[in-house]
């Protein structure tokens, strides 16, 4: 049983006198920066949906959501918390995004936002707190109603049950919302648990398989325009003159106004704008500095790599123990930029008036995008309000420190003077910048008689993806960015060999960069899994057990790395031309081994098979996890086997789907899920099936090849 | 002026005749669940049916559609009651869910040519529809769980 300590009542904000009546709690949880309520305010001036929960007179009670639903499916899991501690009829469940309010402030970040697999753990008290507060507030309704005592009541599927009386949440929401709120509130022991832990399908299948599922593309209003933006061919270019002439005379253009980004046209209509958009002719003023080249960059790393960065992590002396060595194990990895390509083009619907700012988008960083819009507009953020859509995907784009394509809207319909949606086409979402750094590492490793590593010297190079930002302070200590780092510096690998350093080098360049799916761990992890694989062989040891032998300490690691060994057959035999290879990673407090098994048909790597065992702590919907795995599979395997951009003269070379290239349906492979039993405390889902994939693919066209592939995409040489 | 044959509704619309499909059915019509993913015939979210066949409409003039039947995931059912939608909704098969009108569209098209699919006959028809939420298992798994729905029904 676990027991609120000191919950003083103004951390519950309860209000009766809306939408139709009924409950509404809104919450805060204590020590997490509060909501400006010097004075409560007046019943019906509190906005309807600025609560956690609402309990309508017709039983439906309504979850707002302070995380964004982009797929990884908090729609679902972050309800199944209230339901649980609510005793909830989940058939009588509606969902909500939450509007932008520091009410809603992430509970370990301090601001609203949706990223680093955090949702669900973030919020596993929070939520069940909100449910446990409704639950006894209408049991202390139906008492009173009952003429009972409390204790004498019970609740099971939305009703509250004394002897033979019963009645039903939405008989009982009125009465309750006049009550005081209790001092604290007991939350139910795990053995009681009924829905945290039952596989539950996803809430918001219905409007996405019928077309009605509102994404930010899909915002209509009377009176509404659309833009596209001419932006600048190399980052940092600026508009020096332009033409809007032919521009002005495709039917349904509008207005061309300049921004800040570009020039952007705007129409009655998004193929107008696009149409517009294209007969722009514009004179862009070169940066002063040198335009990025990708073959120049990559030999710009590799020679930092040679040189003393800043250590990340250092025991022993690495440098000297690898200076006296004969033989060392001296290799170069390398990883390209990547876009996130989410399926829905990144877009965003600004509406100015004279006393706010109203937003529709699909945002990861709603706490983010308020502040920035209210700095743009001179309004307080209060007066900012962000409609959360359904995200076509995020994967990290759609939560930027800099609210890119949030600004660019609001200067758009700033200039235009108009409700404006500005939308973006798929060259210019390839080309929009905020990609995953490139990044260049360089591994050199002694190995010692007994077939392990006794000094190894780490170096990555790559741009620091908080860098100038505002999130730079919190995030870079003693000139390292943790993001860079993570999974190399703290890998249970590399922390056991007695004489070791990682350095670090983060050079700058123009290129805009940003948190992708698995941030570091996206390169890292395909680092240190192919190299201890390797090592594995140096040492002529099977790949399973030579990780085992550094992970005795690391039971949670070992635990899915056995698990994926039973269940994917490791050491069983496969039929002729294929193989298996191994990969396991700790990432977002999460434990995630995958097998694959791979063939080479025609030169190209076929992935055919992949397991995956996974340990995230409590498994709140089972059913998501599986789904995520599968998801994070697929997003990693297309960066394994396909995505790259590539810079020439400062401009990006991909445009499109057709070069750059992601996986399809025949290239996806069977996977298996497997989840690790656990009490322990939630661990991030979203992002962490990613990691291990693409070494563990390199792995099994190794073992097939004999050939260590040390790039990503993976490619064989022809 | 195009005459559009739209889930079985008569529209007249006004416009450049090379105004693709999909920012009529869209901007126009309103029927906004048809998705722009690439506008190249890439990405297959844009997904309808012209005369039974799954079309690209980011592609296709909307002249060329003149008096043609169009449908959209709208026209699929009333209801989410289409076989297919079915099938999605019982094998969870959404995550985000923007590319899945497309896939439906593509996946219902397959169905009414070729009733019982084979894997080989499923990667041809969908590989078409890229899915960056990954949801490509569940997408073959519940094109085989509606060709068996279909015969129920
Ligand atoms: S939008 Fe038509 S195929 Fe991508
Ligand atoms: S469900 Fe997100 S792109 Fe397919």
């Amino acid at each position: 049983m676990e027991i609120l300590p000191n919950l003083s009542r103004r951390d519950f904000i309860k209000t009766s006198a809306l939408v139709a009546g009924g409950l509404v709690i809104a919450f805060v949880v204590p020590g997490v920066r509060r909501f400006a309520l010097a004075a409560p305010p007046a019943a019906n001036k509190l906005p309807a949906p600025n609560a956690f929960l609402r309990v309508g007179n017709d039983g439906v009670i309504t979850v707002l959501l302070a995380h964004s639903e982009m797929g990884q499916g908090v729609w679902t899991a972050l309800p199944m918390l209230i339901a649980e501690e609510l005793d909830a009829d989940w058939s009588k469940i509606k969902v909500e995004h939450a509007p932008a309010s520091t009410l809603y402030a992430h509970t370990a970040y301090g601001m609203q936002m949706t990223g680093g697999s955090s949702s669900t753990w973030s919020e596993f008290d929070r939520y069940r707190q909100i449910g446990a507060l409704a639950r006894t507030l209408l049991v202390q309704a139906a008492a009173q109603r009952f003429g009972v005592d409390a204790a004498a009541c019970r609740t099971e599927n939305g009703k509250v049950i004394a002897g033979a009386q019963h009645a039903s949440y939405g008989e009982l929401a009125e009465l309750a919302a006049t009550l005081p709120v209790p001092e604290n509130v007991t939350l139910k022991n795990p053995k009681d648990w009924k829905i945290i832990g039952k596989p539950t399908k996803r809430l918001d299948t219905p409007e996405k398989i019928t077309g009605r599922a509102q994404f930010g593309i899909d915002v209509q209003f009377p009176g509404l325009l659309t833009a596209v933006v001419a932006r600048a061919p190399v980052f940092g270019a600026k508009v020096k003159a332009f033409d809007a002439r032919k521009a002005n005379l495709v039917p349904g253009v509008v207005n061309v106004v300049q921004v800040p980004s570009g020039v952007a046209v705007i129409a009655e209509h998004f193929w107008a704008a696009k149409l517009g958009r294209d007969a722009l002719q514009i004179e862009w003023e070169q940066p002063a500095n040198a335009p990025v080249d990708s073959v120049t960059l990559r030999e710009q790393y590799h020679k930092l790599a040679e040189t003393p960065g800043t250590a990340a992590a250092q025991t022993g002396d690495a440098i000297s123990a690898l200076k006296t060595a004969s033989k060392i194990l001296d290799v170069e990895y390398a990883v390209p930029y990547l876009a996130h390509a989410p399926m829905e083009p990144l877009n965003c619907t600004v509406r100015v008036s004279t006393d706010k700012c109203e937003i529709w988008t699909g945002t990861q960083f709603q706490g983010m995008d308020q502040q920035i819009a209210a700095q743009l507009t001179g309004f307080k953020p209060e007066q900012v309000e962000i409609h959360t859509t359904f995200l076509g995907g995020g994967f990290g784009r759609r939560a930027n420190p800099a609210a890119d394509f949030v600004t660019e809207a609001v200067q758009v319909a700033q200039a235009a003077k108009a409700a404006v949606k500005t939308v973006w086409s798929r060259e210019d979402d390839i080309h929009g910048g905020y990609y995953r750094p490139a990044y260049l590492h360089r591994a050199r490793i002694r190995m010692g008689a007994n077939g392990k590593p006794v000094a190894w010297h780490h170096t990555i190079v790559g741009q620091s993806i908080v860098a100038g930002t505002v999130l730079e302070g919190m995030l870079v200590k003693n000139g390292i960015d943790a993001t860079s780092v993570e999974g190399v510096a703290d890998s249970p690998y590399i922390k056991s060999v007695a004489d070791h350093r990682v350095d670090l080098h983060s050079p700058k360049n123009s290129v805009p960069v940003l948190w992708w799916r698995s941030v570091g761990h996206s390169h890292t992890a395909f680092v240190m899994e192919t190299l201890i694989d390797e090592l594995a062989h140096v040492a002529g040891k099977d790949p399973v057990a030579y990780r085992r032998d550094f992970l005795k300490k690391h039971p949670r690691h070992l635990g899915v790395l056995n698990l994926v060994a039973k269940k994917s057959g490791w050491g069983t035999s496969l039929p002729a031309g294929r193989a298996r290879g191994v990969a396991v990673h700790e990432s977002f407090g999460s434990f995630v081994a995958e097998v694959a098994e791979v063939s080479v048909e025609k030169g190209q790597i076929r992935v055919h098979r992949v397991v995956c065992a996974i340990d995230c702590g409590v498994a709140v919907n089972p059913e998501t996890i599986v789904a995520q795995m599968e998801s994070g599979i697929a997003f990693g395997l297309s960066a394994g086997l396909f995505s790259a951009l590539h810079f020439k003269d400062g401009r990006v070379q991909e445009a499109n789907f057709n070069d750059y290239r992601v996986l399809r349906l025949n290239e996806m492979p069977k996977v298996e899920v497997h989840i690790v039993a656990s009490s322990a405390k939630s661990g991030g889902v979203g992002e962490v099936g990613v990691p291990p994939i693409a070494p563990a693919v390199a792995n099994a066209v190794a073992a097939l090849t004999g050939k260590r592939l040390r790039e990503l995409p993976l490619t064989l040489p022809s | 002026m195009v005459s559009l044959l739209v889930n079985g509704k008569k529209k007249d619309v006004t416009l450049d005749p090379s105004t693709p499909l999909l920012w009529v059915l869209r901007d126009h019509l309103g029927l906004i669940g048809t998705k722009f993913g690439c506008g190249i015939a890439q990405c297959g979210a844009c997904t309808v049916h012209v005369d039974g066949v799954a079309r690209r409409s980011c592609v296709t003039p909307v002249s060329e559609v003149a008096d043609k039947s169009i449908t959209t995931i709208e026209g699929l059912s009333a209801d989410g009651s289409h076989p297919v939608q079915r099938a999605w909704a019982e094998l969870d098969v959404v995550q985000c869910g923007y590319c899945q009108s497309g896939q439906i569209m593509s996946a219902a098209a397959l169905l009414a040519a070729t009733p019982n699919p084979s894997d080989a006959d499923i990667d041809t028809a969908l590989n078409g529809n890229i899915c960056r939420c990954g949801t490509y298992q569940r997408v073959r798994a519940a094109v085989h769980r509606a060709a068996k729905l279909n015969k129920v029904d």
